[in-house]
Order: C-alpha cells, then sequence, then structure tokens
C-alpha cells in the first residue's frame, strides 16, 4: 500500500513546518489546530491500515527495495494487526493529549507540539517496522522526544531530575539493543526481523543468538519499566507535563514489552526452549506488579501513585505475554489498549486537579474537589476500570490473560493479578475519595513521604471558574473508550485474531520474504471468560481504598500492631527506590548480569 | 575471529557503567555514559571488519576487491548522531540543575524518594 509510510512521514514533516511556525509570534492556536489535526489523520491512517492488516498483513519496502533471491535488501515496514493497533493507541492518545492542552499550554508552549509529533512518529515506527535497526533508531528517537518532554518545565529541579533519570537509564537500555542487534547481524547477516527468524528456524540458535536475545530482552525491559529496571519510571511520570505522562504511561512503556514479544514470535520462536523463558519474564513480571502495586498505595503524590500502577500493570502485560500462547497475547493486547485509554484518562483527572489546585498531594487537597462531580466520577470509574470491574476492556483482557494461563498450567496468575489490581484500582480510588469526597483521615502510610506533590509549579496561567471543556471531554471521551471497547461483542474475536496473527512466526516471515498471502485465523470458540475475576479485583480495590481511608472494625491494638508491622517491611521497599541515578545503574547491573547468565545457560 | 575488540567492547561498556553508578558529578556522569556507548561503535565496527579489507567505496574499486561490512558503518554512523544528541540534551539537564540547585552532584540534589 502506497499510504503505508504516512503515518511517521506526516507527523515528522509537520513537526519540522510546526518549529517554523514557532518563530511567529502569537498564534499558538494555529499550533495547536495544526498538531491536532495531524494527529486525527494519523490516527485515521491507523485505522485504515489495521482494517487492511485484519485480512492480509501489509509489507511496505522503502524505495520499491522488495527482496532479491530471498534477502530482503531493502528496508520494510511489516503491519500486522497488533502493530496497527497500537499505533492507532498511540495516535488516539496523542490526540487527547493535545485536547487537552488546549488551556494547558497557553502559558508556555516552546516546541511541545513538535516534541509530541516528533514523539508520535517515533512510536509509529516503531510499532510499524519489520528491521531490527529501523527499530532501534526509532526507539531513540521516541527517548530524545520523551527526555525533552519531561524536562518541558526546566525551572525546575523535579523534571530535571527525573529526565536525567529517564534519559541516562534509557540511554543504556539502547547500548544493550545495540549489541543485541550487532550479534544477531553478525550471526545471521541481516537486519530484517523475518529474515533473522528464517536463518534461526533453518540453523537454529545458538548460544550468541541467545545472548544476542537477551540483551535485546534487557534493552526493552528497561523502556518496558520491569524490576529490577523500572526505578526510572516513577521519577519521569511523575514530572513530566499531564500530556507527556499520558503518553509515557499509556502507550511508551508497552511498545518496549511489544518490542520483546515482536522479536521473541518473528526470530527466536522457531528454536528456544521456551520453558524457562516463560517462568523467567512470568516471574519478573508478577514481582514487577506486586512491587508496583504496593509502591503505588504508599504514595501521596498523584502523579507517582499512577506511575507506580503503571509499572504494577506493566509487569501483568509482560506476564500476558511471558505465557507464550496465542490467546493470552490476544488478551494481553486488549488489556493494553484499554489500560493505555484509562491510565491517560487518570492523568487527565491529575491534571485538572493540578490546574485547580496547583497541587496534587492527595493529602493536602482532602476534600478540596468537592465541586468537581463529572471529575469526580470519571477517576473514580477509572479506578474501578483499572482494577478490571467488567464491562471494561481491562477486565476483558485480564480474563482473557488469565484462562490462558489456567490452560498453560498457571493457576497462580489469577491470584497475583488479583492482588496487583486491587492494590492499583485501590490507591486510585483512595487517593479519588479522598480529593473528591473528603473522607477518611490523614494516611498512615504515606505521611512522612518526601515527595508530596504539594507547590508542584502550575502548568497554566488561570485556574478560575470550572474545568474547561477542552479538558474533562477527553477524559470523558477515553473511559468510554475503554468501556466500548469492553462492550463490543467483536473486540475479543479481534484481540484473538491479532494475537494468533502476531504469534504466527512462520506466517509472519513468509508474508515478507516471498509475500505469501497470511493464513486468515478464525477466532476459536474457547472455554468461556471468567468474569467474576474483575468483579473480585474491583472489590478488593474498595477493601483496600477503605482499608486505608477507615477505622477499622478490627480491635484497635490489633491494627496499631499490624500497621507498625507493615511500616518496617515497607520502608526497606521505600528505600531503594532512592531517587539516585547511580543506585539504579547498580541494580540494572545486577538484574542484567543474573538475566545473560541464566541465556548462557538455557 | 580475534577475541581483542570484544574484550575492548565489554571494558568500555562495564567501565562507563561503574563510572556512572559511583560518579559524584553530573558532567563526569555523562562522559561516563558516552564512555560506555563508545563501546558500542567499537563492537559494531569489529563485526563488519575483514583482515586487509579495505573501505567499501566502491566506484573507486575494482570489482571482487575485499571490503569491510559497510552496513555495521552506517548502523555505527547512526549511533554516533543519537548519542551525540542525547549527551547535549543531558549536558542541558546539568546545567541547569546547577543553575537552580548549586550543584553538579547526583546525590546532593534533593531527589524524589519512595
Amino acid at each position: 500500500m502506497e499510504m503505508t509510510p504516512l503515518p511517521v512521514v506526516v507527523p515528522l514533516v509537520m513537526a519540522a513546518v510546526l518549529v517554523g511556525l514557532e518563530a511567529i509570534p502569537g498564534n499558538h492556536r494555529l499550533l495547536d489546530i495544526l498538531s491536532l489535526a495531524t494527529a486525527l489523520v494519523v490516527l485515521c491512517l491507523d485505522l485504515v491500515l489495521f482494517d487492511t492488516a485484519l485480512t492480509n498483513t501489509i509489507v511496505y519496502w522503502f524505495g520499491g527495495w522488495a527482496p532479491m533471491g530471498g534477502f530482503p535488501v531493502g528496508i520494510a515496514f511489516v503491519i500486522d494487526p497488533a502493530g496497527a493497533a497500537l499505533a492507532a493507541l498511540a495516535a488516539l492518545l496523542t490526540v487527547m493529549g493535545l485536547l487537552f492542552s488546549w488551556h494547558y499550554f497557553r502559558a508556555i508552549g516552546t516546541f511541545y507540539h513538535s516534541l509530541m509529533l516528533l514523539f508520535l512518529a517515533s512510536l509509529q515506527g516503531f510499532t510499524l517496522t519489520g528491521d531490527l535497526f529501523n527499530m532501534f533508531v526509532f526507539f531513540e528517537l521516541m527517548g530524545v522526544a520523551a527526555y525533552a518532554l519531561t524536562g518541558y518545565k526546566i525551572e525546575d529541579t523535579g523534571p530535571l531530575e527525573g529526565a536525567l533519570n529517564f534519559s541516562v537509564m534509557n540511554s543504556i537500555g539502547a547500548f544493550l539493543v545495540l549489541f543485541g542487534i550487532g550479534l544477531i547481524y553478525g550471526r545471521t547477516g541481516g537486519l530484517n526481523l523475518a529474515w533473522a527468524g528464517s536463518w534461526v528456524a533453518k540453523h537454529g540458535a545458538d548460544r550468541t543468538l541467545l545472548v544476542a536475545f537477551m540483551l535485546l530482552v534487557i534493552g526493552f525491559l528497561i523502556k518496558g519499566a520491569i524490576v529490577p529496571f523500572h526505578f526510572w519510571l516513577p521519577d519521569a511520570h511523575a514530572v513530566a507535563p499531564t500530556p507527556a505522562s499520558m503518553l509515557f504511561s499509556g502507550i511508551m512503556v508497552e511498545v518496549g514489552l511489544y518490542a520483546v514479544a515482536r522479536i521473541y514470535w518473528t526470530v527466536f520462536s522457531p528454536s528456544l526452549h521456551f520453558l524457562p523463558l516463560r517462568d523467567l519474564l512470568l516471574c519478573i513480571g508478577l514481582a514487577t506488579s506486586l512491587a508496583g502495586g504496593v509502591m503505588a498505595c504508599l504514595q501521596r503524590h498523584m502523579k507517582r501513585l499512577l506511575a507506580y500502577s503503571t509499572v504494577s500493570h506493566s509487569g501483568m502485560m509482560l506476564a500476558g505475554i511471558a505465557v507464550l500462547d496465542s490467546n493470552a497475547l490476544g488478551g494481553t493486547l486488549l488489556y493494553i489498549i484499554a489500560h493505555g485509554m484509562i491510565k491517560a484518562g487518570l492523568f487527565i483527572g491529575t491534571g485538572i486537579i493540578l490546574y485547580h489546585y496547583s497541587s496534587i498531594d492527595e493529602e493536602k487537597l482532602r476534600g478540596k474537589g468537592c465541586q468537581m462531580k463529572m471529575t469526580a466520577f470519571l477517576f473514580c470509574a477509572s479506578g474501578l476500570a483499572l482494577a478490571g470491574l467488567p464491562p471494561f476492556a481491562t477486565g476483558t483482557g485480564k480474563a482473557i490473560i488469565e484462562r490462558s494461563a489456567e490452560a498453560a498450567g498457571y493457576g497462580s496468575l489469577s491470584a497475583v493479578f488479583l492482588v496487583c489490581s486491587g492494590l492499583t484500582g485501590g490507591a486510585v480510588l483512595r487517593a479519588g475519595a479522598s480529593v473528591f469526597f473528603g473522607v477518611g483521615s490523614p494516611n498512615f502510610m504515606s505521611a512522612p513521604a518526601p515527595t508530596s506533590g504539594d507547590r508542584e509549579p502550575p502548568e497554566t496561567t488561570s485556574q478560575t471558574g470550572g474545568t474547561p471543556l477542552m479538558m474533562w471531554i477527553p477524559f470523558l471521551l477515553l473511559v468510554a473508550g475503554a468501556f466500548a471497547a469492553g462492550v463490543a461483542p467483536q473486540a475479543a474475536g479481534l484481540a484473538a485474531q491479532a494475537g494468533a496473527r502476531f504469534t504466527d512466526g512462520a506466517g509472519y516471515r513468509a508474508a515478507v520474504l516471498t509475500g505469501k498471502e497470511s493464513m486468515l485465523w478464525p477466532p476459536l470458540p474457547s472455554a468461556p471468560l471468567r468474569w467474576e475475576s474483575g468483579a473480585e479485583a474491583a472489590l478488593l480495590a474498595v477493601v483496600v481504598a477503605a482499608f486505608f481511608l477507615f477505622r477499622s472494625p478490627l480491635p484497635d491494638r490489633l491494627v496499631k500492631g499490624l500497621k507498625v508491622v507493615m511500616k518496617r517491611g515497607l520502608s526497606w521497599l521505600r528505600d531503594i527506590h532512592s531517587g539516585y541515578i547511580g543506585d539504579y545503574v547498580t541494580w540494572f547491573m545486577i538484574g542484567a548480569s543474573i538475566m545473560v547468565v541464566i541465556a548462557v545457560l538455557l | 575471529m580475534n577475541l581483542l575488540p570484544f574484550l575492548v567492547t565489554a571494558w568500555l561498556f562495564l567501565a562507563g557503567l561503574y563510572g556512572i553508578a559511583t560518579s559524584r558529578n553530573v558532567i563526569h556522569l555523562v562522559s561516563c555514559l558516552f564512555v560506555a556507548q563508545s563501546s558500542t561503535y567499537v563492537f559494531l565496527l569489529s563485526i563488519g571488519f575483514r583482515r586487509q579489507g579495505t573501505a567499501p567505496i566502491l566506484d573507486e574499486l575494482p570489482a571482487g576487491a575485499r571490503l569491510v561490512d559497510p552496513v555495521v558503518q552506517s548502523l555505527a554512523l547512526t549511533d554516533i548522531v543519537v548519542g551525540a544528541t542525547v549527551s547535549a540534551l543531558i549536558l542541558v539537564f546539568a546545567l541547569q540543575a546547577h543553575k537552580k540547585s548549586g550543584t553538579l552532584d547526583p546525590r546532593r540534589a534533593p531527589p524524589m524518594r519512595g
């Protein structure tokens, strides 16, 4: 298809144009409109691509350099439904972020629109490409745009520090990705994913290739914020401007996981012993989701709370991928999309609070938000949706993953999912209840937190009157979108189809190298979903929120003892999130060495 | 295959990481990051290296001449451009942080914790 590269080209060109227009003073509305229109165009293009990719994988060779004698000499975009869906999610979140910033960046606006479009272009390229090195370039482009957006409020030390930690950790990840790419190129002689995959299918994966795979996995897991590589995420997401945080949590972290899955299935699935890999990824995924869930409960800085919840959900997504099953992957995809919408919506919620009160400290704002009925409703609904309350699509995705995990003999995964959903959902509900309804007493767990979120630098000039329409409309649309994706009867079928096509490595390689039509996988009728698990998680979330907010009906001394024990245990967890980049790099070295050793022994 | 370039790669990368982990100065930290990055250049070039190979400029060479691999060279070139961009950006952050907090020590500035 001729329009295939347009989702990358259009925002790139527009970013350059907007930099030029920036020089003319007093035209920020023009910039708003142009960037919004660009993101909308990209969204439409992605949806067309998704629709086309559903019937047949799209392969586009740049400059018409098709494979010669079965060897790919050119660079290809290879688009299957999963990649197109993630690209569409990226475009959707950009549209919502730009809508939200309609009022937000009235005062400060330099290069903001260009950076957002650059970020969008790199996300598009990353999800649509079928070439390893292309992936690296878009990965780095994404990084640079993201670092600049994180440090956008350059007048303040918090963003600077967050941006520093973020950029150093992600650069190290990029080096590892580059080592992995170099090793794969040295072994297989090609940079195309399909070519490397067909080489591995023919010759098998030796130790060098296994190490290459592990290096790529570690590099992308840094982006995916998986324990012990996750430390940068809360520092960065908590300080970035709200629209940037929406994109970071909603899609950027997830594309790191997407890259792991993509490389596994296109290149390594034919010849890797998958059982140890499955166990390893499941372990770190579940550890991540537990650590993120607990840390989320300990925060009073609301954006930091959401950032830790992203860590937790990222762990759950990795666990979904790690089941290494097509249905689970489809479920994970649905979960990523629903979570992206909900989490972006929640960040809009904190953005609205910040707009009104110049603070996002849960304790200080207790009861302040009583007037914001609409925001309160959406925020609490999002909290429940985050826990996976049916019929939100988060619940559907989670139920699909749990069903496949049980079929694969990992029944305990459901229990961890339940706990983590309950913790993150509960933390959000607690914050919502105390800010919007003023219930509860000062939270004992977060009282001494050094990162309070009070006296945040305002992102706007005026903050009188009600919430502007352009702020809560995108919130409403996102929550409604996650709801609609859960209610729509086709969603589960589409996810199954996307998962089956994604995990069909042989079909992918044939489509790229020989242009063979891809097989259509009719979604299989399978065991019914356990809807209750979502409802249970939502119930647990309410219980968790209540535990933090209300006096317990248990005897006072028991509660006091419980709190002391918890405080002791959790202070260690809190201490390792030290905020120092040196510590993060040390954790990275420990984790990476263990994983590389495992790859050598595999 | 010669082992030496790969040992150099590992040495540069680990030395860079050690420097970042123990750094008490942000400028020093960025330099260490750049040292770690330079290991990727050595690595990429050594992958495409061929003994007695010459630069891959095809129109000045007779057919069938021994060449080093041009693909990894272009990868290294891209890598250098990316590295320069990222380093410049981080240095700006470091300078700005120095202006605001008066220190370059990444362990002295009040961090966000927990």
